[in-house]
């Protein structure tokens, strides 16, 4: 049995239909436990005071604005490459949550900035390239709804995401060079020693686990309910031909 | 390929609007600087790089949807997508003779509207090197994006909304090259990212446009 089986629409319904409630709890869970863990026991930092607990909001949505963006760009791949429906579809699922995690993160960034960097805004790098990479989702979800045909629109937004990622790869190294920034270096990654205090980490990785889940919850719901309104569709042109012939 | 874009010289040219108006925007955007920002010399100098770049970027933009949209009408596209030629190569010539009626007089009327916002001497020569660079880039991004909405009836505003995120690297090192110009700094380094840009586009775009023409086109 191969990955590709889920592809038949019918199969990723019935597959995913019993997973989507339990993301749903785990991440309900991971977020309430780590949100609380995070804004109630641990310490105060000394230099950002109580502000630094923003992170436990920042840090997952900005990673899941990226990872959304990446997710559609290999659904987009494979929609391109094998025609599968479902995964067009997924990716046109992930556009919206992508657009909400920018918009978190863009936020709870500016929330944390106006006390820390005495300003909400600042043109450094990282929040330019952020502000990018919005109207990047933006483009591609209203290129989605400026076409009807429904293949005709996966095909157009597949290449604009592919084209789309280079575009904004380049950009983010482009705008390194334009402003040195504000912004303090990668919270977090693997090839370093320690990243944040352990105190923060802990509370942070759970966090993140439950953005994972539910950024997985959402993309296949709303896969699921892009699948039914093409069913939808289908029937409707159906019927409008029987009409005809009757 | 140089059959067609001298066809699409000469309809640019007899049609007449396209080719003046692309210019008259940029005038009009750079006279209007001033006015918001107020008359300050020194001001000026220093933000005209900047300027006249986006000026040029957004006349650029203003004529993109003419690059297929009239063929798509009249169906000479479908001839074209069935002609020997490739389609990469007619969205390459389409980029060509767009920048040729677009882009290249942005190139000869950036530096006489350099006056007018009182542009660094020094810049000058820097200005002019860097559009001349940097255009055929917008042009052929824009030709990707003309490709993407050809077939949507109301596609002028979607196609900005979608090609002017991917303007950010070619403006950003544009503007950069024109800048460090006109302060004396070194701009090789602008210089080089600015060209790889525009080589990176040649080498992609047509590709990437032939791609969504022929969905266009199905």
């Amino acid at each position: 049995m191969s990955i590709w089986d889920y592809a038949n629409p019918k199969k990723f319904i019935a597959t995913t239909t019993p997973l989507v409630p339990w993301f749903f709890g785990l991440a309900g869970v991971s977020l309430v436990v780590g949100l609380i863990w995070g804004f109630f026991f641990t310490p105060d930092d000394f230099r950002q005071g109580s502000t630094v607990k923003i992170i436990y909001l920042h840090v997952p949505s900005a990673l899941m604005a990226i990872n959304a963006w990446l997710m559609m760009l290999v659904a987009s791949l494979i929609w391109l490459i094998r025609r599968h429906h479902v995964s067009a579809l997924a990716a046109k699922a992930a556009a919206p949550v992508g657009i909400a995690m920018t918009l978190i993160a863009l936020f709870t960034g500016a929330i944390w900035g106006e006390p820390m960097w005495g300003t909400w805004w600042a043109w450094d790098p990282r929040l330019t390239s952020f502000l990018i990479l919005f109207l990047f989702y933006l483009g591609y979800v209203a290129l989605w709804q400026a076409i009807s045909d429904p293949d005709t629109a996966a095909d157009l937004t597949s290449i604009l995401c592919m084209v789309g990622s280079v575009f904004a790869l380049l950009s983010r190294y482009a705008v390194n060079f334009w402003n040195q920034g504000l912004h303090q270096g990668a919270s977090l990654s693997l090839d370093k020693e320690e990243n944040v205090a352990d105190v923060f980490y802990q509370p942070l990785l759970l966090c993140i686990a439950g953005f994972v889940l539910l950024f997985l919850a959402l993309v296949l719901l709303r896969t699921r309910t892009e699948i039914g309104r093409r069913r939808i569709r289908a029937l409707e042109m159906r019927a409008r031909r029987q009409e005809v012939r009757a | 390929m140089i059959a067609l874009i001298a066809r699409d010289l000469r309809l640019a040219i007899r049609a007449g609007g396209g080719f003046g108006l692309g210019l008259a925007f940029f005038l009009i955007v750079i006279v209007l600087v001033p006015f918001g920002v107020g008359p300050e010399a020194l001001q000026l100098r220093e933000i005209a790089p900047g300027i006249l770049w986006v000026a040029a970027l957004l006349s650029a933009l203003l004529s993109l949807d003419r690059i297929f949209a009239l063929d798509y009408e009249d169906g000479s596209l479908q001839l074209l997508a069935t002609a020997p030629l490739p389609l990469e190569s007619v969205s390459l010539a389409k980029a060509v003779s767009h920048w040729i009626t677009a882009g290249l007089p942005l190139v000869i009327a950036g530096p006489a509207l350099g006056f007018l916002l009182n542009l660094a001497p020094a810049a000058y020569p820097w200005l002019i090197l860097s559009l001349l660079i940097g255009t055929p880039a917008l042009s052929l991004i824009g030709t990707f994006g003309a490709a993407l909405t050809v077939g949507l009836r109301r596609g002028g505003l979607l196609l900005s909304l979608l090609v002017l995120p991917l303007y950010v690297p070619t403006l950003i090192f544009g503007a950069e090259v024109a800048r460090r110009g006109g302060e004396g700094l070194a701009v090789q380094g602008p210089l080089l990212l600015l060209a790889g840009v525009t080589m990176g586009t040649v080498a992609l775009m047509p590709f990437a446009a032939a791609m969504v023409l022929k969905v266009n086109l199905r």
